[in-house]
C-alpha cells in the first residue's frame, strides 16, 4: 500500500505563510533599521574618533572596521541561505524561498564590498590592489558563487522552479566552501613564501575589538534589515504575478 | 544484460553515433593547445613551464562544452520521465550516465594529451604526470559538471549557465589537479595534491548522483 | 495479441487531489477510484489539467491537497514499478534503430527480448525492426512509443493522448491494446478526446475536468 498525501499545517506554518508574514514584519522593519542606525553610529564614531592608529598603516587601518564586518557577513549570509535551502527542500516552505532569493543579491553585495575594501587597504598595506592571498582568494571565489546564484535565480521564468533548483545548488556550494578555502590556502602557502600582514597583530587589544564588534553588529542588523525588506518586496512582487495572470486568464475567457 | 549495465552501453552506443561531436570535443582540446602560443609567445621555455596549467584549463573548458548532452536530450524527447519508472533508481542511472559521459568526454583528451605535450614542449616526466592527474581530476570534472548540468537541464540556454555555476565548485579540482603534476614546494606537495584529487574524485562521483537525481525530479514538477 | 498472465490486483483511491504547478493550482478536489480491469478516461479541455493529473498520478508532481492512495499486494515493490507513463514525448532516440530503442526500455523495465520481438509484430512495426528510428513517420514513432508498454507488463498505464499521430487503425490497435490489458487485470487512466471502442470488458468511466481555475 502506498499513500501520498498532503501535510496539514501546524501552527508554524500559519506564522510563517507569506501573508501573515506581511502582516507582522510590517512592524519590525523600522525598529530593525533604528537599531542599525544607531549602532553605526557608535561604531563610525568609535572608528573613527575613539580607536589608535596602526603603528606601520596609520589612518589606513581604520578600513578594517568596513571591510572586517562584510568580510563575516559574506560568509554569514552564505548560512542564513544554506538554511533556507533546507527549508525550501526539506520542508518546501514557501517562505524559504523567498529568504533564500533575498539574501542571495544581498549577500552577493557585501561580498562585493569586502573584496572593494579589502583592495583598498591592500594598496597602502601590500602596494597593490588585489593580492593572491589565501582569504581575498577564497572571498573572490565565494562572490563568484554568489553571483552563479543570481544569475541561476534570473535564468527562470518560473520562481517557484528555480527555487528548488537554486537550493539544490546552495547547499551543493555550502558544502564545498570547506573544500575551496582548504585548496585556496593550499595553494597559497604553495605560491608564496611571504606571509601576509594581519590586521592588528595575534592579540587585539580591545580598543580595536570593540569598534570591530560594534561595526560588526552594525551590519548584521543592516542585513537583517536589508533582507526583510527584500523578504516583503519579493512577496508582493509575486502577487502582482498572480494578479496579472489572473487577469490575463479572465482576459481569453471573456 | 543488467538494466545498469545497459544504460552504460546506450549512452556509450548514443555517443559513438555522433562522432562529430566527439571529433569537436577533442578539436576543441587541441586548439587551446594551439592559440596558447599564439597569444603568449613562442617561447619554448615559458610554455613548457605552463604547461600543466594550459592542459588543465583545456581539460576544464572542454568538459564544460560536452556537459549539455549528459540529461538535456533525455529531458527533450520524456526519457527522463520514463527512466523514474525503471527497475533501477534514478541516482543509478545517473551514475550509469556519469561513467557514459567520462569514457566519451574525458577519456578521448586524455587520449589527445600527447598532442598538447608536444606542441607545449612539455617534459616526458611532466607528460605522465599529467596523464596521472587527469586520470585522477577528471571524474571530479565529470561530477561536478553533471550536477550544474542536471540544474540547469530545463533552461533553454542551461548550457551557457552550466559553466558559470560549475565553475567556482571547480577551483579545487583546478588548484590540485596542476599542482600534482608540479609544485614549487616540491614532491610532497605534488604527492599530497595526487591525493586530494583522488579524494575528492571519489567523494564528488559518490554524491554527484544524488544531488543530479534530485535536480531532475525537481525539474520535473 | 499479447498473451498475459493475470496482472497482479491492484486499488487507486483519489481524494480530493490538489496539486501546484508553476505557480498554478492546476487540480483541486479530484476524487475517483479504479480497480483492475477498470479504465478511466480523461476529458476536457486543453489546461484543464488532464496531464497534470496523470503527472501526479505517475509521482512526478507532488501534492498540495487530499490524497493519492495504491493498494497493492507487494508492499516492498518499489511503487514506481507498477506504472507505466506514456506521454507526449516519445522516449525514442533517432540515432539507435528500433529494435535497439524497446530492447533498452525492456531491459530497463524488466522485460525480455520474447516480449519485445511480440510488441514489434504487435505495433506493426517488425519490418522496421533495425532501421534507425528517424526514418519512423510521426505515427509510428508513436507506436514505436506505445510498444513500450508491451515489452514489461506492468498493472498499471498511464497514457496521455496515446492516439496523437495516429491514424483510425493506429487508434483502432490502441483500442485493442487496452482492451487486452483490462482483460488481464490493468488499470488504464488515460487522457483522450476520442471515444475508444472498447469491447465490454470492466468498467469504463469518464471523468470530464473542467478548466483551469
Amino acid at each position: 500500500m502506498s499513500i501520498e498525501t498532503a501535510k496539514p499545517m501546524n501552527w508554524f506554518d500559519k506564522l510563517a505563510h507569506p501573508g501573515q508574514f506581511l502582516i507582522w514584519s510590517r512592524y519590525l522593519v523600522l525598529p530593525l533599521a533604528l537599531v542599525s542606525t544607531t549602532l553605526f553610529v557608535i561604531g563610525l564614531w568609535y572608528a573613527f574618533f575613539n580607536s589608535p592608529e596602526d603603528y606601520q598603516m596609520g589612518d589606513t587601518v581604520r578600513i578594517m572596521y568596513v571591510h572586517v564586518p562584510n568580510a563575516w557577513l559574506s560568509q554569514f549570509v552564505y548560512v542564513a541561505m544554506a538554511v533556507s535551502a533546507i527549508g525550501t527542500l526539506v520542508w518546501r516552505h514557501p517562505l524559504a524561498d523567498v529568504s533564500m532569493k533575498a539574501a542571495a543579491a544581498l549577500g552577493a553585495a557585501f561580498t562585493a564590498m569586502a573584496l572593494f575594501t579589502g583592495a583598498l587597504w591592500g594598496r597602502p598595506t601590500w602596494g597593490t590592489y588585489w593580492e593572491w592571498d589565501g582569504r581575498m582568494t577564497s572571498t573572490l571565489v565565494l562572490f563568484l558563487m554568489y553571483l552563479g546564484l543570481v544569475i541561476l535565480w534570473r535564468s527562470f521564468d518560473d520562481q517557484l522552479r528555480a527555487a528548488k533548483l537554486v537550493a539544490v545548488l546552495t547547499l551543493v556550494g555550502a558544502i564545498n566552501i570547506p573544500v575551496i578555502k582548504f585548496s585556496v590556502d593550499w595553494w597559497n602557502t604553495l605560491h608564496q613564501p611571504a606571509s601576509v600582514l594581519r590586521a592588528g597583530g595575534p592579540a587585539m587589544p580591545p580598543s580595536i575589538l570593540i569598534p570591530l564588534i560594534v561595526m560588526t553588529f552594525a551590519f548584521t542588523f543592516l542585513f537583517l534589515t536589508l533582507h526583510m525588506v527584500a523578504m516583503r518586496t519579493e512577496i508582493l512582487r509575486r502577487r502582482v504575478r498572480a494578479l496579472e495572470r489572473k487577469r490575463a486568464v479572465e482576459g481569453i475567457v471573456k | 544484460m543488467n538494466a545498469f549495465v545497459a544504460v552504460v552501453a546506450h549512452d556509450l552506443k548514443l555517443a559513438t553515433r555522433s562522432f562529430g561531436d566527439l571529433l569537436t570535443l577533442i578539436l576543441f582540446f587541441v586548439m587551446i593547445g594551439v592559440i596558447v602560443p599564439f597569444a603568449i609567445g613562442p617561447d619554448k621555455v615559458l610554455l613548457a613551464r605552463l604547461s600543466p596549467g594550459i592542459v588543465w584549463i583545456a581539460a576544464f573548458l572542454s568538459s564544460l562544452l560536452a556537459l549539455d548532452r549528459l540529461f538535456r536530450v533525455d529531458q527533450e524527447d520524456g526519457s527522463l520521465l520514463a527512466f523514474r519508472h525503471a527497475t533501477i533508481s534514478l541516482e543509478t542511472i545517473t551514475f550509469a550516465k556519469l561513467i557514459a559521459h567520462w569514457l566519451t568526454s574525458a577519456l578521448p583528451l586524455i587520449l589527445a594529451t600527447p598532442i598538447l605535450a608536444v606542441m607545449l614542449n612539455m617534459d616526458m616526466t611532466i607528460f605522465w604526470r599529467t596523464v596521472v592527474s587527469l586520470l585522477l581530476g577528471t571524474p571530479a570534472l565529470t561530477a561536478f559538471g553533471a550536477v550544474g548540468a542536471a540544474i540547469t537541464v530545463s533552461l533553454r540556454r542551461g548550457g551557457l549557465v552550466a559553466p558559470v555555476l560549475i565553475l567556482p565548485l571547480s577551483v579545487p579540482i583546478l588548484i590540485f589537479g596542476t599542482s600534482a603534476i608540479s609544485a614549487n614546494a616540491g614532491p610532497d606537495a605534488e604527492v599530497a595534491a595526487q591525493l586530494f584529487l583522488a579524494g575528492i574524485s571519489l567523494v564528488s562521483v559518490s554524491l554527484a548522483p544524488f544531488a543530479a537525481a534530485l535536480a531532475l525530479k525537481l525539474t520535473q514538477e | 495479441m499479447n498473451n498475459f498472465t493475470q496482472l497482479p490486483a491492484r486499488q487507486l483511491t483519489v481524494t480530493d487531489l490538489g496539486c501546484v504547478r508553476a505557480e498554478r493550482q492546476v487540480l483541486s478536489g479530484i476524487s475517483l477510484s479504479a480497480s483492475s480491469g477498470e479504465a478511466f478516461l480523461l476529458r476536457g479541455p486543453n489546461g484543464a489539467g488532464k496531464t497534470s493529473l496523470l503527472m501526479c498520478l505517475a509521482g512526478y508532481l507532488p501534492v498540495s491537497q487530499g490524497s493519492i492512495t495504491w493498494l497493492s499486494r507487494d508492499p516492498d515493490q518499489h511503487p514506481g514499478e507498477d506504472i507505466h507513463f506514456v506521454g507526449h514525448l516519445s522516449a525514442v532516440k533517432p540515432s539507435l534503430s528500433v529494435q535497439d530503442n524497446l530492447t533498452f526500455w525492456a531491459v530497463l523495465n524488466g522485460g525480455t527480448e520474447q516480449l519485445v520481438l511480440s510488441a514489434l509484430q504487435v505495433a506493426g512495426l517488425e519490418h522496421a525492426a533495425s532501421l534507425q528510428a528517424m526514418l519512423l513517420s510521426a505515427g509510428q514513432t508513436r507506436r514505436l512509443s506505445l510498444a513500450r508498454l508491451l515489452v514489461a507488463p506492468r498493472p498499471i498505464w498511464l497514457l496521455d493522448e496515446p492516439t496523437a499521430a495516429l491514424d483510425s487503425e493506429g487508434d483502432r490497435w490502441v483500442a485493442q491494446m487496452i482492451d487486452a490489458h483490462l482483460k488481464a487485470g490493468g488499470i488504464v487512466i488515460a487522457a483522450t478526446h476520442l471515444d475508444l471502442m472498447l469491447d465490454n470488458s470492466g468498467q469504463i468511466t469518464t471523468l470530464t475536468l473542467g478548466g483551469a481555475s
